[in-house]
Order: structure tokens, then C-alpha cells, then sequence
């Protein structure tokens, strides 16, 4: 840090530095701010993505609590998250430690766990699908399984688990690295002592695996939360919204009534609120965490 | 978390090679059972491959059952059809020429610009840009995404370049984080000599920053392909030209046609899911060490 003060990189050189971050805030300003600022200058009028427009000050967003499909998209897509981001932390950690453990084919095995991270969802969404709809029914008749053998993705209650299964899958193997990454920084003397001082699996986990990968866990926890509110691909691929709009997530919605419905004004109006929605998360899940990495 | 990541580091980049006498301590107690676990827990990662594999090679008579079942006999030909209807070799340079030009055009550019931020964040305007741009990170995309398509439609971007301009753009947050740590982590000494030696700034850059480097840029460039070639949502909305789909996107367009013949759709999913598939194979240890290390910065 001191080094960055040095009189002569400090006083010799700022012309050409300009000329290297110039262009790209131009193009970032045009390509996402102008955006941004545009979306919610719209989101006041009725505009429905061409023809004439006008404002109509707040009336989207009062529109946007009466309307049931919109308060529908938020609770799919809250209930979705939470269980997906909880169950995607647990079964990572998890896996993340057996990785970590004194295994054989390490390498081969964290290979293995890191392919769904490559291959697109909306494909193996389509493999899901099939799993879903064909394969699951048919092994739960062989076995007798009443309650499987219809397609969970064709009850209204139930198409929502499809999602989280096959986004789990997917987010996992990410998720799984960084928790291996966070666990390799811990030196094994630490467990060595602990093992000799007779602490058991479980409390070893506890006052030494866990406090120690805490920044880990909260940027697994604020990413994963962050993402899965943005869901789209998975259920373009497995439910497409249904049965009916059951699983219909505000990306679609917003994609949908946007892009197919003439709704412009009103779904960036919705969009807006998402951003403040997702901000106001965000920085309450950094605040809620990070005081509890530093309480340990 | 630069002292984790020193730490980490050395692991991770040479998996392979632990002392030999570590090595021998190291199996003498290996875990079995845990082992047997992995094992079981990989299943599920191969469950769907192989569902998909199988089901790619047989007739559509044969579907039935669990879908588990062995193919009697391969029928490649479904790959043939695949080939014709999805018009892959199409969608597959389309999406090799977003890819590959999103990774150049992210790796030159956005290292050029954290340099730049990271050697002057004492200086409040390169402060506030570096907040700037970590700042749209927060941002979800569908705020900007009508607004975006219209705009790339007017500036006649709607096609594969506008791809690459806006991979490029907005990987630029997240870039940016990691370099500037990785470039402030590189000590001043060089530059200063270079500079003595009457170097310009950008030939600092390119010929002493630039190749140091390259972890990052292995890291950055890997994120970037996994992103360029998976992503759905912006050729969906971004690109108005037929000609112009990528593999995904092709997928989704002619999804309607396979309603009847699932294993030619099967196997359509496996040509798109193949060629990123077989690179990983080959680079399997570079690309999760390459996450890694991205992860601890």
C-alpha cells in the first residue's frame, strides 16, 4: 500500500492511465448504466415497447402490489431461492469436506464434481425434464410408490422441486470448489491438535472448519441467494412457468410481459423494484453475516 | 484474503506433486468408507449423463420403461438427424466466434483497465470509477435488459459482435474485482526500473504487467468461456438474425420439432454439450485450479 504513494509513479503519469479507462467507461456507461437509467425513467409511463407513450406517474408501481401474478412471481421466487441457496450450502460443504478428506482419486472426484458447472442448464434442463416426467414415474410403479408416479413437474404444488433439484445440481459444483478452496487454507496442524485434545467430528467442524472458512461461506451464501433470485434458464427448459404460472419466476415474468406482452413500462416498473429488492438482501445478508464471522 | 490466497495457491497448482514420502504417509491412511461416499455422491452428477447418453442411442420404440434401460443396438443416425436439424455446424461456430472473441476482447481490455485503477486508487476519480463498475454487480439483469435490446438494436448490434461488446462489458465488474487485487499484489520495483529505463506506461503494461499475469488471466478466461458459451437469455434477446444462433439457443428454437422423437433431441443436447465436455476432459486440473485461485482473491 505505502508503495502506491511513491512520488514518481504518483506525479509522472495520470494522462495515460485516463486514455486506458476512457473507453471503457463510455461503453460500460452506454451499455449498462444509460440502460438502467432508461428502464426507470420508463417505468413511469405506459409505454408498451413501441408506438406512443405517456406518463403515468406512480400507477405501475401501485398496480404491481394488486396484481396476483406478480405477487405470485415473488413468492415462487423467494421460496425457491431460500431452499435452493440453504440446500446448495449444505450438500457443498458437505461434499466440499469429504473431497477434503483423506480420499483416493481426489482430482478425479473434484473433476467429476465440477461438470455440471460447465454444461448449459437449459440442456440439462431438457435432460431433467425427461428424468422428470418419464423416468421418476416409471421407477416409483416399479417400486410401488404411490406418490411419485405422477410427474412432480405437472402438479401446480409440486413443479417448484424440480426446479430446485435441478438448479442444485447445477450451482453446486461451484459451489463446492470455492468451499474446497476456502478449505485448503486451513493447515492440518490445527485438526491434529484437536484430534489429540479429543475433539470430536462434529466439534471440529464447529470451532474449526466453519469459523475459519466464514468469508467463504458468506460469499457462497450472498452469491448463490443473489443468483437463484435471477432464476431463468432452469425453468424455461423444465416447467416453462407452469403448470399454469406456478413456477413463473420475475426474470420471466419480466422477459414475458416485456418482450410478449406489451408490457414495458409496467414489467421495468416491476423491474425496479426487483433491484431494490435484491440490494436491500444483499447488503442485509453482508451486514447479518459478517457480524456473525466476527463474533466467533 | 491475500494471505489465504498465498497459502492456497502452491496447493492447488500442483495437485499432483506432494513430496513422495507425504505421499506414501498420506495413502497408508486413506478412508475407504469416505471414499465409497464420493463415489456414491458422483452419482448423481453421472446419473443424468448417462440417461442421456442411453436415450441419445435408441429408437423411439424402445423408450418405455424407466428410460434407464440399455439402447438394443446404437442408432447413431439420430446424431446424423440431430446434426441436420438443429443446423449445428452453424450454431457451433456461431457460438466458438462469440466465445472465443468475448475471451480476447475481456482479457485485453479489462486487465488494461484494472491496471489502471489499481495503480492509481489513491486518486479519487480512479476510486470512484473501480466503485463504479463493482457497483453494477448489485445490479439484476432484467432492469436493463429491455432497454439494452433496444439499443443494440438501433446501433445494429444485434448480432454476434454485440454479443462479444456485451460479454465483454458486462463481465467488466466482476473482472475488475479480481485483477485489481491480483495487480496490487504485484510489487512497483519493476515498473519503477522499466520506468527509469524511459518504458512508456503502456509498454509497462504490455510487456511486463501483462504477462505477469497470467493466472488471472487463466482464471478470467475460463469464467468468460463457461459464461459465453452457456448463456441463454442474452442471444435470446439480443440476436434478431436465424443465422446467427448459438448452440443453446438452437436448442430452445427447435425444441418444438423433437416433441415426438425424444432420442434425436437427446441426442442433439449431447452434440451441443460435447465440445465443452471434451475440452474439460483434456483440462480438467487446469480449470478447477483456475477457479480456485479465483475464489481466493
Amino acid at each position: 500500500m505505502s508503495t502506491l504513494t511513491r512520488p514518481n509513479v504518483g506525479r509522472k503519469t495520470p494522462r495515460v492511465f485516463y486514455f486506458m479507462v476512457l473507453p471503457a467507461l463510455v461503453i460500460f456507461a452506454v451499455f449498462h448504466t444509460v440502460p438502467l437509467l432508461s428502464g426507470i425513467y420508463f417505468s413511469f409511463t405506459n409505454y408498451a415497447g413501441y408506438g406512443e407513450w405517456s406518463f403515468v406517474g406512480l400507477s405501475n408501481y401501485i398496480n404491481l402490489f394488486r396484481d396476483d401474478r406478480i405477487l405470485n412471481a415473488y413468492g415462487f421466487t423467494f421460496l425457491f431461492a431460500i431452499v435452493s441457496t440453504i440446500a446448495v450450502n449444505v450438500i457443498s460443504l458437505a461434499v466440499a469436506i469429504a473431497l477434503n478428506g483423506r480420499i483416493k482419486f481426489k482430482t478425479g472426484f473434484r473433476g467429476i464434481f465440477f461438470i455440471p458447472n460447465i454444461l448449459s442448464i437449459l440442456i440439462v434442463g431438457y435432460v431433467f425434464n425427461y428424468l422428470f416426467s418419464n423416468s421418476v414415474p416409471a421407477i416409483a410403479e416399479a417400486l410401488g410408490i404411490n406418490a411419485l408416479t405422477t410427474s412432480i413437474l405437472a402438479g401446480a404444488d409440486t413443479a417448484w422441486i424440480g426446479v430446485v433439484i435441478l438448479s442444485v445440481w447445477q450451482a453446486a459444483a461451484f459451489n463446492i470448489i470455492i468451499y474446497l478452496a476456502g478449505l485448503q487454507t486451513i493447515g492440518g496442524e490445527l485438526y491434529e491438535a484437536a484430534s489429540l485434545d479429543g475433539a470430536s467430528s462434529w466439534r471440529q467442524f464447529r470451532s474449526i472448519t466453519f469459523p475459519l472458512i466464514g468469508a467463504f461461506f458468506t460469499i457462497n451464501m450472498v452469491l448463490s441467494l443473489k443468483n437463484f433470485l435471477q432464476v431463468f434458464d432452469q425453468i424455461v427448459s423444465l416447467t416453462a412457468g407452469g403448470p399454469g404460472t406456478s413456477t413463473e419466476s420475475i426474470s420471466l415474468l419480466i422477459y414475458r410481459g416485456g418482450f410478449e406482452g406489451g408490457e414495458y413500462g409496467y414489467q421495468t416498473a416491476n423491474a425496479v423494484i426487483y433491484l431494490i429488492v435484491i440490494i436491500a438482501i444483499s447488503f442485509v445478508q453482508l451486514r447479518i453475516l459478517q457480524r456473525r464471522e466476527a463474533s466467533f | 484474503m491475500t494471505a489465504t490466497a498465498e497459502s492456497a495457491a502452491p496447493r492447488t497448482s500442483a495437485p499432483s506433486g506432494p513430496a513422495p514420502r507425504a505421499l506414501r504417509r498420506d495413502r497408508a491412511k486413506i478412508n475407504w468408507w469416505l471414499t465409497a461416499l464420493v463415489a456414491v455422491c458422483s452419482l448423481t452428477v453421472l446419473i443424468p449423463l448417462y440417461l442421456a447418453v442411453v436415450t441419445a442411442l435408441k429408437t423411439p420404440d424402445q423408450l418405455g420403461g424407466t428410460g434407464f434401460e440399455l439402447p438394443v443396438g446404437a442408432r447413431w443416425e439420430n446424431f446424423a438427424e440431430a446434426w441436420t436439424t438443429v443446423k449445428f455446424p452453424r450454431a457451433l461456430l456461431n457460438i466458438a466466434l462469440v466465445t472465443v472473441g468475448a475471451v480476447l476482447l475481456t482479457l485485453l481490455t479489462n486487465s488494461m483497465v484494472a491496471y489502471a485503477i489499481a495503480r492509481n486508487l489513491h486518486r479519487k476519480f480512479f476510486k470512484g470509477l473501480y466503485l463504479y463498475f463493482i457497483a453494477a454487480l448489485f445490479v439484476p439483469f432484467p432492469i436493463i435488459l429491455l432497454s439494452v435490446v433496444k439499443e443494440t438494436a438501433i446501433l445494429g448490434l444485434d448480432n454476434q459482435l454485440g454479443l462479444i461488446l456485451l460479454y465483454t462489458v458486462y463481465g467488466l465488474s466482476f473482472n475488475i474485482f479480481v485483477y485489481v487485487a491480483y495487480i496490487r499484489s504485484i510489487p512497483l520495483e519493476l515498473e519503477e526500473a522499466a520506468l527509469t529505463d524511459g518504458a512508456s506506461t503502456w509498454t509497462i503494461f504490455w510487456r511486463i504487467i501483462f504477462p505477469l499475469l497470467g493466472p488471472m488471466n487463466a482464471t478470467v478466461g475460463i469464467l468468460t468461456c463457461l459464461w459465453a458459451w452457456n448463456d441463454f437469455l442474452l442471444p435470446l434477446v439480443i440476436l434478431s438474425d436465424p443465422a446467427a444462433q448459438t448452440l443453446p439457443l438452437a436448442q430452445f428454437i427447435f425444441q418444438g420439432q423433437f416433441n415426438t422423437n425424444y432420442p434425436v433431441a437427446f441426442a442433439s443436447y449431447l452434440l451441443a454439450l460435447a465440445p465443452l465436455l471434451l475440452v474439460y476432459l483434456f483440462a480438467q486440473r487446469w480449470v478447477v485450479s483456475g477457479v480456485m485461485r479465483g475464489s481466493t482473491k
